[in-house]
């Protein structure tokens, strides 16, 4: 059983590399006579060559490969759910004197929930790819990147180590920057860039903070940096790796004074991406790991400082980004902005420090992974049948894509908080911690931003799927079954991932995540095995 | 001390090149600055005063060693700063082709 934990990181990347490999062997095949000329130009006719020479099972292969490693990690992530604490040790290296030596990776609760997190959304979206990336000419290479990204993500999630952490996380970031790109016209490029300059800014600060850890500790394994901090008691160096690690997760969550990149980046990816990023990567690069090491690796739950800092930044990001949402026209930029103010929801519920805040938290964590990856699907569909992402040209869609206009409507309902759909449920958990922690203003703030939530998205709803047909859209169809399906799936998981709070369930995804939180510095005792 | 001061006075003039600059080319060399300090730091916090290689072979099983794992952190760092900006370079080239200047201010064809 603990065999498959390395599986979720080698599977991906194996294939990562195998893919591109494979793809010049079979799929590209007639290249190789014409490899010498501008391949680029040639691209369009390279694929239509492709169809007649190859026909069309050779180039569905990719496809199901790719379909299939997803498929296989998702079993994989339901298999480890309600399990013990499992340690994995990189080539067999056992603690030395009580000191550990390899490369340890570690799932725990915490870890289960980011995983399925990951590999539901993954799955999905690949399923997703398979018609939306016809348009684009190098599927085979965006399937290399995608299957990084996955790779990356599922590293940082189990990583037990900092090093590791941070060499995972560039895995993931660069695969995202690469990604943003893909379509390589002027705005995609622009957007990259700009998320690559941040990113990397981001990357030296958790780097620089990792250093000074590594200096004040001298380990970089989290659970013995958790030990030798709260044996030695070393205050300062912590305190400022902490802030350092806030700035740097922070940029890579968008919480609000580093949120520039996100409206660019996200709404420039592919939409498959864009779900990915929007719902999985800042999450799992960005709060995930800024949880883990503030609450776990540094010990810092009970620190008031770092608390109220978490507060504020989630308070301003959730206001602000709501506000800046209302004003949007670009459906995608909506949803980028919609995206912060969420963010701001999860970060501001962990700043609260109890055990109810981690909950609502990480629940809140996981209902925005579902549904706002389905209102990029949504939105990707939107643009693959009509080629328009401007919310005032649109109009009347729900008759014509009914499956795109229905999802679209519940994943709408369920991140604007209409009960009985899941984002009601971590909404109302985060507002009652709210509450119960002592912040009655914060809690009202709360309430008043969700309301607006619901005010930019029924203008979504309303000028994109309901009112008149526009003239332009007579002929537009539905997108092809594959979409559809994955639509369908996430908007079935808005409807019932409420059922995670039901007792019997609620301690098998929910509880043991808490749990880890909850438990803080402990988390090394656990690990080490004392 | 006086060398953790440079480094971090390495640092902070990547920051200000990041931050201020206008041309792409010399933001890259800002982000690449930021990462030599960071490398450089990492290599320093395992260097001691004296220490010889960490290879214990006869004569030195009692030699000062110095600290063999930020070497070996920073060459993976090092790794992976080459594929940072070796992708963002590609972008920049690309983003000149697209808009004929390296210019930020004048790249902005992104909605606001």
């Amino acid at each position: 059983m603990m065999n498959i934990i390395p599986l979720f990181i080698a599977l991906p990347l194996g294939a990562a590399f195998l893919l591109p490999i494979l793809g010049y062997r079979n799929f590209d095949k007639q290249k190789t006579g014409q490899a010498k000329r501008a391949v680029v130009i040639s691209i369009r006719r390279r694929r239509a060559k492709r169809a007649v020479i190859l026909g069309k099972r050779s180039k569905k292969v990719p496809d199901i490969l790719v379909n299939l490693i997803t498929l296989t990690l998702l079993v994989l992530s339901l298999m480890v759910i309600n399990r013990e604490l499992m340690v994995y040790k990189m080539g067999g290296w056992e603690a030395f004197k009580g000191i550990p030596i390899g490369i340890y990776l570690v799932l725990d609760g915490l870890s289960v929930l980011m995983l399925l997190i990951i590999n539901v959304v993954g799955f999905l979206a690949t399923l997703y790819s398979v018609n939306y990336m016809e348009k684009y000419t190098d599927k085979t290479r965006y399937y290399t990147l995608f299957l990084l990204l996955i790779a990356g993500m599922n590293g940082v999630v189990l990583s037990g180590d900092m090093f590791n952490l941070f060499v995972f996380l560039e895995v993931a970031a660069i695969a995202s920057y690469a990604l943003v790109a893909f379509g390589t016209e002027a705005e995609e490029l622009e957007a990259a860039f700009k998320y690559q300059v941040m990113g990397t800014v981001a990357s030296g600060f958790i780097l620089l903070g990792i250093a000074l850890l590594y200096g004040a500790s001298g380990t970089l394994n989290m659970a013995d940096i958790a030990r030798v901090i709260s044996q030695q008691g070393i205050k300062g160096m912590v305190l400022f790796a902490g802030v350092l690690f806030i700035t740097g997760f922070g940029l890579k969550a968008a919480i609000m004074p580093f949120h520039a990149w996100l409206p660019d980046a996200h709404p420039s990816a592919p939409a498959p991406i864009s779900a990915m990023l929007s719902g999985v990567l800042i999450k799992a690069i960005g709060v995930y790991a800024l949880v883990r090491i503030i609450f776990n690796v540094l010990g810092l739950g009970e620190t008031k400082s770092i608390l109220y800092i978490l507060m504020a930044l989630g308070t301003v990001s959730m206001v602000a980004g709501a506000l800046l949402a209302l004003g949007q026209r670009d459906f995608k930029r909506l949803l980028a902005y919609s995206s912060i103010s969420q963010i701001g929801y999860i970060i501001f519920a962990f700043g609260l420090g109890t055990p109810l805040g981690f909950l609502g938290g990480l629940f809140h964590l996981l209902n925005h992974a579902s549904f706002k990856s389905l209102l990029f699907l949504n939105s990707g569909a939107v643009v693959y049948a009509t080629e328009n992402r401007d919310l005032e040209k649109m109009g009347g869609l729900l008759e014509r894509m009914p499956v795109t206009g229905a999802t679209s409507t519940i994943a709408s309902m369920s991140i604007s908080g209409i009960p009985p759909l899941s984002g009601f449920w971590s909404k109302l958990i985060i507002i009652i911690a709210a509450i119960q922690a002592g912040h009655f203003i914060l809690a009202s703030v709360a309430v008043l931003v969700s309301i607006i939530t619901l005010a930019y998205y029924l203008k979504v709803q309303r000028l994109a799927f309901f009112g008149k047909l526009g003239q332009a859209w007579k002929k537009t169809k539905e997108v092809p079954g594959l979409m559809c399906t994955s639509m369908i799936i996430l908007s079935l998981l808005c409807v019932g991932l409420g059922v995670l709070l039901l007792p019997g369930i609620k301690n098998m995804i929910l509880d043991p995540a808490v749990e880890v939180l909850k438990n803080g510095a402990q988390y090394a005792n656990l690990i080490l095995g004392e | 001390m006086i060398y953790y001061l440079l480094c971090m006075l390495l640092f902070v003039i990547g920051l200000y090149g990041v931050l201020v600059k206008r041309n792409l080319i010399k933001i890259i060399i800002g982000l690449v600055l930021m990462e030599y300090a960071t490398f450089l730091f990492l290599a320093l916090v395992g260097y001691k005063k004296g220490g010889t290689a960490p290879i214990i072979t006869k004569g030195f099983e009692k030699a000062v060693f110095v600290d063999p794992l930020p070497q070996a952190l920073v060459l993976t760092a090092i790794v992976i700063g080459l594929a940072t900006t070796a992708l963002v370079v590609s972008i920049a080239v690309r983003i000149y082709q697209r808009y004929g200047t390296f210019d930020v201010k004048e790249i902005r064809r992104l909605k606001e």
